[in-house]
Parts: C-alpha cells; structure tokens; sequence
C-alpha cells in the first residue's frame, strides 16, 4: 500500500473549474441570505459574472498551456494527475461556458410568461392545490435554480477534463443530478415535468450503476483507476481481457446513456420534452459537449490502444443511432420531441467522427483528427441547439408553449424572422451547405472515412437524407401549412433570449460559411495528454 | 513525326511596357459597347434611350474601329521589335485560385495573336460599316451593334488568352454571340431552329475542348499555354493522343467540320453582315486558331495530326459538294466556307510546314469571303431580301459595284493566278502533296468542285438571262455598303502580297515552329500548273452546264441521285438523326422510364419503409420507466457481447 500524498492543487490552470464551483457555492449562501426581492438580480449577475470570469480564464490558461511532458500534446495534469488541461479539455471548457452563458440568458428570461420565469413558483407545492396557486399569485420563482445549474456546469467542465475513473465518475454525477432537478422545475405542466425528472433521475441512476461496475472492472483489469496506467495495462495486455472487454462495455453504456445514444435513448425524448425549454436547451447543448468529450478521453486515452475491439461496437452503436433517431423522429408530433429524437441522430452523427480514430502517424498532412472533427461539430451542434430550443421557447399559445408541431402551421406569416431563424437551425441540423451543420458533418464523415469506416459514413449518408426530409418536414409545415385555428402567436421576448438566438444563428452561419478559423482552433487544442 | 520535331516554348516577355500596356484595351473598347448598348442602354430614362437606339450603331461601330486602330500600332510595334523578342505577356489579374489550380487573366500577344487582331477588327470593323447601311431599317439595330461588339470581345479574347482557360471564356463567347445572332431575326421559326441547331452541336464541340482542359490540367497541372508547351515532352502518348483528338472535336464543333458540320449552312438564316463576319471570316476559323495555338501538343501526337487530315480532307469535299447543289446563294456560299475551312485544317493537319499556309489561307479567306458575303447581302438587298439565285441573273449590269467586287472575291476564291486565294491554296495544296499523295491529290480536285460551284454562283447571280420575280428593281447598294465591299476586294486580290519573300512563314516561325522541307513529288511550277488547270477545267464545265443552258426558274426535280443527295446537305442531317438524336431519345426514354420505376419507387418505397418502422418503433416508447430500464439493460447486455463476441469470438 503506497503511502497517501497530498495532492498540489495547480490554481491557476483550474481556476475556470474553480470560479465556476465557487460561484454555485457563493449561489448557495445568497439563496439563503439574501431577500427575495434581490435573488433574481443577484443570482443572475454572480452567474454571468463567474462564467464569464471563468471563460476569461480559459482563454489565459490556453494561451499559457505548455507542451506535456510526453510531447506530443500541450497540457497540465493538475491535482496529483486526476485532472488534464490539455487542449481538448479547454475547447470544450469555453464551449461548455459559452453555452452556460447562453442558458442562463434563457433561465433569466422573465418576459415571455408574463414577467416570471419558465421555474415552478413552488416546487413543494402539489400540483393544482391552493398552495400553488397563492405561489402563482405570489409571483413566486424559484432563483435555486442558478447555483444548481452553475454545479451543472462544473460537472460538464469536470467530467471531459477527468483523468481518471472516479474523477470521471463524479463529474458524471455532478453534471446529472442538478439537471434531474432542474427537470422537473416546469412552471407549466407540472407533472409531465416532474415525471420526467423521474424518470430523468431513475435511469440515470441506473446507468450510473453500469459505469460504476465498469470502473470497478477495469480497475480489476489493470490495478489502476488512472487513464494512463489503464493504457500502458493495454498496451502490455497483462491481466485477463474479458474482465477488459466487460468493463469497457459497461462504462461505454454510462456514458452512451449521457449522450442518448441507441439502445441507451430511452429517455431522451420524455426528459426533453417534459423539463422546462430552457434547462432543455442547456441540457441538450451542454451535457451532449461534456459527454462526447469524456468519451473521446476515455476511449482514446485509456483505451487507445485497444481501438480495434471498441471500434466495431461504436460502429454499430453510431449506425443504430442515426438510424432510429431520424425514423423516429419522422413520426413525432410534438417538436421538442422531434428535437430530442433529432439529437440521438446527432449523437450518431458524432460517434462517426469518434470511430475516425487514427494513429497521429497514419494521417497524411493537412487531414483533420478526429478529436478535431468531433470538437467542431459539438461547436456546430451546441450552439445550433440551444438557439432553436430557444426559438421554440417564443411560440405560444394561451397554455404556454405550444409544442405541438401542427400548431405551427402558419408561422411563416405569423412572424417571417422567427420562423426563418428557426429553418435556418433546423436546416443547419439537417447539413445544408453554407451552414455550420455541413461543415461539421463533412468533418466527422471525412475522418470516419479516413479511418476505414466506410460502412458508418455510406450509412451516415443515408441516416442524413432520412434526417433532412424531417427538417424540412417542419419547415414545411411552418410556411404552407394553413394554420389551426387562430394560428400561433410569437411572444416578443426580452433581450436576453434574443441575444441567444442571434448569437446561435450568427455562430451557425459563421461556422458554415467561414470554419476556419474555429477548425484551426480546435486543430490548435490538438491531441488528450495522457 | 519525325524524331526531335519539338515544337517551340511560349515564354511570352511580360515586361514589355510602353504601347503593350494597352493591350487589354482591345478587348475592352468592344466589350464597353457591349455593355453600354445591351446592358445599360435599357435601364436609361425614355428620352436618353430613344438618342442610344438612333445613334448606338454609330457606337457600336467606332468601338470596334479604335480596336481596329489600336491593333494595327501594336502591330507595328511588335514588328519593330527583333523577333525573339514577339511575344508579348500581359498579367491583368488573377482570374481564380483553388488548390493548386491557378488561373489568371493573362494576355498573349505574339506573331499569330497579332495577325488574328488585324483581321478580326479590320475585317470586323468593315462589317460593322457595311452593316450601318444593311440594318438601317431594323427596329432592333442598337441590339444588334451590341450583339456584334460583344461577338468581336469575345474572339478577341479568344485570340489574346494565355490560357486555355481564358481561350475557353472566349470560345463560348463567341458561341453565345453567334446563337444570338443568327437567331436574331427570332420572330422567325427557321431562324429560332436554326440558332438552336448551331447551339447544340457546338456544345457537344465544346465538351470536347473542356475535356481537353481538365486533362491538360490532371496532366501538366496548368493550363497555361507557356507552362503546357513546356513539358508536354513529359506526358504518355496516350495523353497527348486523347488531348489532341479533344481539341480536334473542339475545332469540328466550332469550325463546321464533318462530323459537326450541320448547324453551318442553318446559320445563314442570320443577318448577312453575321454570316460575313462570324460564320466566314472569323468565328468559324476558330478552330484552326485551336489546332495551330495547340501546334505544341499536335506535333507530339502523330494520330490525331492524321486524324486532322482525314477530318479536313473529308470536309473540304463535302462542303465543295454542297456549294454545288444549293441554290440559296448563301448557303452556297457556306457550303464554300465550310469547304475552304477544311483546306486551313488540311494545312494545319501537316504540322509546321502546313501551319503558314494555314493562317495565310484563313487570311485571305477572311478577306474574300467577306467580301463575297457582303456582296451576296448587297445583291439580296437589292432584290428585296430573295436569296434564290435562280430568281437572280443578269445583275451585272444593275449592281455594277457589287458586281465587279464580287468578282474579285470569286477570281481569288477559285484561285485565278495572281489573286489572294491564288498563292495560299497553291501552297496548301503543295505542302499536301508532299506529305501525302492522295490528300493532294483530293484537295486538286477540291479545287475544281470550287471553281465549278463558285462559277455557278457566278453565272445564276450576274450572267445568263434575267429571271426577276414580279416587281423587283435591283439597284446599287448605298455607299456605306459598297465602300467596305471595295476595301475587301482590293484585299481579295492583293491578300498575296503576304507570301512576299515567304515573309508570313518567316513571321510565323518563332510560333509554330521551323519546317523540314519534303521535297513535293513535282516540281511547283509544275504542281502550280496543274492546279490551274484542273480549276479552268471546273469553270469550264460550270460554263457548259450552267453558262450555256436555259436556267429554269423553279429547281428542277427529275435530278441524279448525286444532286439530290447534295441538295439534302448529303444527308447530313439524317445521319446526326440516326446517330445521335434518335439513340439520345431512347436513352433518355429509358432514363425517365428508370427514374420513374427505380429511383422514385426506391425514394417512395424508402420512405413507406421509414415511416412504417417509425410507427412500429414508436411504441416502444410507451413512457413506463419499467420498460425503459429493460431497455437499458438489453442493450448493456448487447454491447457487452457485442465486444466479447468480436475480441474473443
């Protein structure tokens, strides 16, 4: 038994992880402290504060990074080698703050329900009793969800940088247990909320069940819980490969099961639609970045070497993902449905550029990795998603939103811009040229292609085609549709939600018409450190 | 070709300042006009527009004649330069840049650009004159001025490209110019058919030539002319072979020849001034232009120079041919051109020895043919727009001025000893006889089909008994029409002076390379006579067929099988029907047929496919976490075996 050493904690290449954590920390005292009257104002401000003080830092700590000892990559094994600031950990850092940025703008917007937020006034309160309806009158919200969300967020920063299996695992817990909260915080349809929070927290806990196993057996496997040392286990093929091949499974379902990949979606479609839109949109956005970058770490870093036994199942995994998300996305009537099964296609579309791996020495020059490729397309997708998300947050009717699809019939008269910018994110997501979404599919398929995984692109090809007539589908209802009844209505929202989505539609036009610069940016994060 | 036939770099000087400098304005003064009376003129207010449709001819015109001007002093600039020193660069900008393809907007002006030049805006600034007087009356006219300016900046730009590239902008330029025009007259049906025909077949030419520029470029990386002729040395035979039976389809497309000939004699249903200019003196050359300008990758390619020779051969007899049996002056006069362009062809086919000839024949052909079309529109004009020669006769003595310059034409044209077309078929014909005997022999009696048909021409239009239809009265044509038919006859005749001291061979050498002499199987004065004889042979039976007999006015029917086939363009038509038309409608046919059945069924029947199993799938989603957590552990348990099965299996 090795003596215990105190880690050296290396503040200031974890000072973003640090702001963020200690601003869901300081949340917390103000909740408790301050007045009522306050919280709102001061919660808002002490989380765009701390998330933008925070991505201050990740831009120092970027420009400061040094190459790791290995050579090969830039980066800090910080806190005794659990946590790596490599280049891929601080691209998806500011992308995941960024994205905060953007939820909490959409948490904060208070116009658009009649000057409360989308937050249950009560959450205590059981549905239809008095005591929510004097919380309605009262016009109650509940602020608490700002310093969960900003523990979200230090789940999301913890859980890709975790250079090691527990430390993997509790920014896997960190990151989920705000959003089963947060789930089930609707304002509006109380109960389709809470059950989807439910159900949220049920399976989530269950998947959390499987990654622990998994940890435990590869623990077994190679003595170690550090990425590193799993690696060089690998590479040495001491120790007995099923408990190898078993444990790589069950961590790969904890983590497929974050991302909504198929046969672990199940819940994707129930918890997007039943969470309040803006936890949606942030939780879409958010979690899918945190957890595409924990799998990048742990297949490519600890598993690496071992690609040729994870790559097949990956392979099938993407191909059924694409698939069923975009089938059954067709059928949906509901759109924050359609955006759900839309995003397990993505998540398909993402794993193809996850299988693109390749010894750094069989790429020719100037091809693109694969942690490059997938890094853009989670730029593309997060910022695509939570701007449409935040568009669906516009259109009501008396009940709230209306999230049925053909409520929106006639949009394209009711308001041109929305229902423009909307076809313009849905067009994105389906990969039409001259948007972000193309170049990033042109990415993934191209490193999948460069890998030999030819099969998973012709099929990514076909899933695309699927994907497309359900965009278009949408955007067809919107424009030649004749409208049901009065038609929607577009509530004017304040300018923090329009802020969201101009910046998501700008970030997706710009993306797809100029990539480069974000392209090189995340060829300059380059490779994991290990 | 012989061992160590190389032909010469283009490596044009770029630094030339001075008059080169302006160079791009050649391109430029037309192009302005073009886009002053087609482009702008339209949006201008009533009254501004009413003065650019009265006077935008005269525009139209002086463009083309500064061109003119400004050709002929870097002409004599160029000539005071030594001649090492011709070729002359201009870099304009970079035209596009992708990967490693970069193309720019450069200029060539050298020997041959240089000749090009004076003909296009000498011969093209005549027609504009001549057409001041043909289109008085149009109510298009400033239209047709700017179509013209546009036809002369695109062949311009065709002649000064450095590249093949910019070559290819000003090859379908002049292509769009040439639909435009000789459907110009749109209101009537021939007209529209006959602009469509000549579009379409120069397309299949012109897939030709763009094929030949993405080869050169998956080749040599490059399309420029300096870079291609320096390494075509490097390339396989077969590349070479393929890039020139390319550029050979380009030429047949672009310059009538078999097997792409048939949209010519249609394109006489354009203003005459159009088919002086385009379809005889000019455009239709184009493709000799290409041969000659790609002299640097034909000189390597020994099949397809054959294959030149045999395209070129074939069409100086077919089109001699069709001269015979049209009535239509100016489809006889077509017939004639397309007959004449395969001599160029032929020249161009022998290499360097040819290559002279060749441009010194599309010189003088540029001069007579003009000259002979713009006649055939002063006859035309005079007799209220009839092109029937058997409704003409006896004009010689009503059009005296368009008589006498015609004549002119027609004495160079059948090769009267002394005459422009005299000295340059005399030439081609020797240098083919050297090379090949039966060619040469061919092209002698090519000769003769021409003087019987052109003496034809001759006698139905000027001699023999007046055949007028009911109320016409020929007359001259006004000054402005007869002044530009006198230039171009005083070229027709004095064309020749260009073999003086072989200065044109001498002029072309740096370009296309020096010639070994084969020695002809005569001796020229010999060869010489000969083909003055076989000619007067020709006049003489036009004489005693057409001269001395009744010319009935009606086109008699009972006629051999020979005249009928001629008449029916030798069933040039037909057989594009049956070879490429008919077989294309099929396979369209079964295109839209399998596009119906397979691709809509697969599209129609993938999506059913879909939506069914969305639907099926949809109620796995039942909303029961219970189900959901079986779900979870089905696929935990599928993935787990999944990875033992592959690894372990």
């Amino acid at each position: 038994m090795t003596e215990f050493v105190k880690p050296t904690v290396e503040y200031f290449e974890l000072w973003p992880l640090l702001v963020v954590f200690g601003v869901a920390c300081l949340g917390v005292v103000v909740e408790a402290f301050l007045p009522r009257r306050v919280r709102y104002t001061a919660q808002v401000v002490l989380a765009l504060g701390g998330l933008v003080l925070a991505l201050v830092g990740v831009v120092l700590v970027a420009q400061d990074v040094q190459t790791h000892d290995d050579g090969a990559a830039r980066g800090v094994l910080a806190v005794g080698g659990t946590i790596a600031v490599d280049g891929p950990s601080l691209f998806i850092w500011g992308l995941v703050l960024a994205l905060a940025i953007a939820g909490v703008l959409l948490f904060a917007e208070r116009h658009l329900d009649g000057g409360v937020s989308a937050f249950a006034g009560q959450a205590a309160a059981v549905p239809g009793t008095d005591a929510e309806t004097a919380a309605i009158a009262a016009h109650r919200e509940h602020t608490e969800v700002y310093p969960l969300m900003m523990f979200a967020v230090f789940g999301m920063m913890l859980f890709p940088a975790a250079n090691d299996l527990l430390t993997m695992f509790v920014g896997l817990e960190v990151l989920s247990l705000p959003l089963y909260l947060l789930s089930g915080l609707a304002r509006r349809r109380r109960l389709l909320s809470q059950e989807a929070a439910l159900k949220y927290f049920l399976l989530g806990a269950f998947s959390s069940g499987f990654f622990l196993y998994g940890a435990a057996l590869l623990y077994g496997f190679a003595g170690s819980m550090d990425f590193a040392a799993i690696n060089e286990a690998v590479r040495n093929d001491v120790g007995s490969s099923s408990l190898l091949l078993i444990g790589t499974g069950l961590l790969s379902v904890g983590l497929l099961f974050k991302v909504g990949a198929v046969p672990f979606q199940a819940w994707t479609p129930d918890v997007y639609q039943g969470a309040p839109t803006p936890v949606t949109a942030f939780m879409a956005a958010g979690t899918k970045v945190a957890a595409f970058g924990a799998i990048m770490r742990l297949f490519y870093v600890a598993l690496g070497a071992d690609r040729w036994s994870w790559q097949p199942m990956l392979w099938i995994i993407a191909v059924l993902s694409m698939f069923v998300g975009a089938a059954l996305a067709i059928t949906q009537r509901d759109i924050k449905r359609l955006l759900a099964y839309s995003s397990i296609a993505h998540t398909g579309f993402i794993l193809t550029g996850v299988v693109g791996l390749q010894a750094t020495d069989q790429l020719a020059t100037g091809e693109i990795t694969s942690v490059q490729a997938v890094l853009f397309y989670l730029a593309t997708y997060g910022f695509a998603t939570i701007g449409a998300f935040a568009v669906v947050s516009l259109v009501r009717d008396g009940g709230g939103e209306t999230t049925a699809i053909d409520r929106w019939a006639g949009l394209g008269k009711e308001s041109p811009v929305v229902a423009a910018v909307f076809a313009f994110f849905l067009l994105a997501m389906a990969g039409i040229p001259l948007t972000a979404g193309f170049v990033g599919k042109l990415a993934v398929f191209s490193v999948a292609l460069a890998a030999g995984a030819w099969p998973v692109v012709v099929a990514a090809v076909l899933a695309s085609i699927v994907a497309a007539f359900l965009y278009v589908r949408v955007i067809k209802v919107m424009y030649f549709d004749q409208p049901v009844g009065d038609g929607p209505s577009v509530a004017y929202p304040s300018v923090l939600t329009a802020t969201t989505i101009a910046v998501g539609a700008a970030v997706t036009l710009v993306l797809g018409v100029l990539p480069g610069p974000v392209l090189d940016l995340a060829a300059v994060a380059g490779e994991f450190i290990r | 070709m012989a061992e160590g036939a190389h032909a010469p770099v283009v490596a044009p000087d770029t630094g030339a300042g001075g008059v080169f400098e302006l160079l791009w304005l050649v391109i430029a003064l037309p192009l302005l006009g073009a886009v002053l009376l087609l482009a702008v003129a339209p949006f201008l207010p009533g009254s501004a527009r009413a003065a650019v449709d009265r006077h935008g001819h005269l525009l139209g015109t002086a463009t083309a004649v500064a061109s003119f001007g400004l050709s002929l002093v870097l002409f004599l600039s160029l000539l005071g330069r030594d001649a090492e020193e011709r070729q002359v660069g201009q870099h304009l900008w970079t035209w596009f840049e992708t990967g490693s393809l970069d193309v720019g907007m450069d200029l060539l002006y050298d020997q041959l650009a240089a000749l090009f030049l004076l003909l296009i805006t000498g011969v093209g600034s005549l027609i504009h004159v001549y057409a001041i007087g043909y289109m008085a009356h149009d109510p298009r006219r400033r239209r047709f001025f700017g179509y013209l300016n546009l036809f002369v900046a695109a062949m311009l730009t065709l002649i000064l490209s450095a590249n093949f590239v910019g070559l290819f902008l000003g090859w379908e330029g002049v292509g769009l110019a040439s639909y435009l025009l000789i459907g110009f007259w749109q209101h009537k049906p021939s007209a529209a058919a006959a602009a469509k025909k000549a579009f379409v077949i120069n397309r299949v030419g012109d897939i030709g030539l763009s094929l030949a520029i993405a080869l050169m470029f998956a080749t040599f990386g490059t399309t420029d002319f300096g870079d291609v002729s320096a390494h075509t040395g490097e390339a396989s035979q077969g590349t070479l072979t393929a890039l020139g039976l390319l550029l050979l389809l380009g030429a047949c497309g672009k310059s009538a020849q078999v097997p792409l000939q048939a949209w010519l004699l249609d394109a006489m249903e354009g203003p005459t001034p159009v088919s002086a200019l385009i379809h005889a003196a000019t455009m239709v050359t184009a493709g000799v232009y290409l041969v000659v300008r790609s002299n640097f990758i034909f000189e390597l390619a020994p099949v397809a120079q054959t294959a030149v020779v045999v395209v070129a051969t074939v069409t100086l007899l077919w089109g001699a041919i069709l001269g015979c049996a049209k009535d239509d002056i100016k489809k006889a006069l077509a017939g004639s051109t397309m007959s004449q362009i395969g001599y160029m062809m032929l020249a161009a086919g022998l290499g360097p020895v040819g290559y002279p000839f060749a441009i010194f024949h599309l010189l003088t052909h540029g001069f007579f043919k003009a000259n002979m079309f713009l006649g055939a529109g002063s006859v035309m004009h005079g007799m209220d727009d009839d092109v029937d020669m058997r409704h003409y006769g006896a004009l010689n003595k009503a059009m005296p001025v368009t008589f006498l310059t015609f004549a002119m034409g027609y004495l160079a044209i059948i090769g009267f000893p002394g005459f422009s077309g005299f000295w340059s078929k005399d030439k081609i014909i020797e240098s083919a006889l050297a090379e090949n005997l039966l060619v040469g022999v061919l092209a002698v009696l090519g000769a003769g089909i021409t003087a019987f048909y052109m003496t034809r021409l001759m006698l139905l239009t000027f001699f023999t008994s007046r055949r007028w239809e009911e109320g016409v009265h020929p007359h001259e044509s006004p000054r402005v029409m007869t002044v530009p038919l006198v230039v171009l006859a005083a070229l027709s005749v004095l064309g020749g002076v260009l073999l003086l001291g072989d200065w044109i061979v001498t002029w072309l050498e740096p370009v296309t390379g020096h010639a070994e002499h084969h020695e002809p199987p005569l001796p020229a004065i010999a060869i010489t006579l000969l083909i003055t004889a076989v000619v007067a042979l020709g006049v003489a039976a036009a004489w005693f067929l057409v001269g001395r007999r009744e010319v009935p006015r009606e086109a008699p029917r009972e006629v051999s099988f020979a005249t009928r086939a001629a008449r029916a363009d030798l069933y040039g038509d037909a057989i594009n029907d049956a070879l490429v038309v008919r077989p294309g409608t099929g396979l369209v046919g079964g295109l839209t047929l399998f596009d119906r059945v397979g691709v809509d069924g697969a599209v129609e029947g993938g999506s059913a496919a879909v939506g069914g199993l969305s639907s099926t799938m949809r109620r796995v989603q039942n909303g029961f976490v219970r189900s959901y957590a079986l779900s979870l552990l089905g696929g935990a348990l599928l993935v787990v075996l999944a990875l033992l099965a592959v690894n372990l299996g």
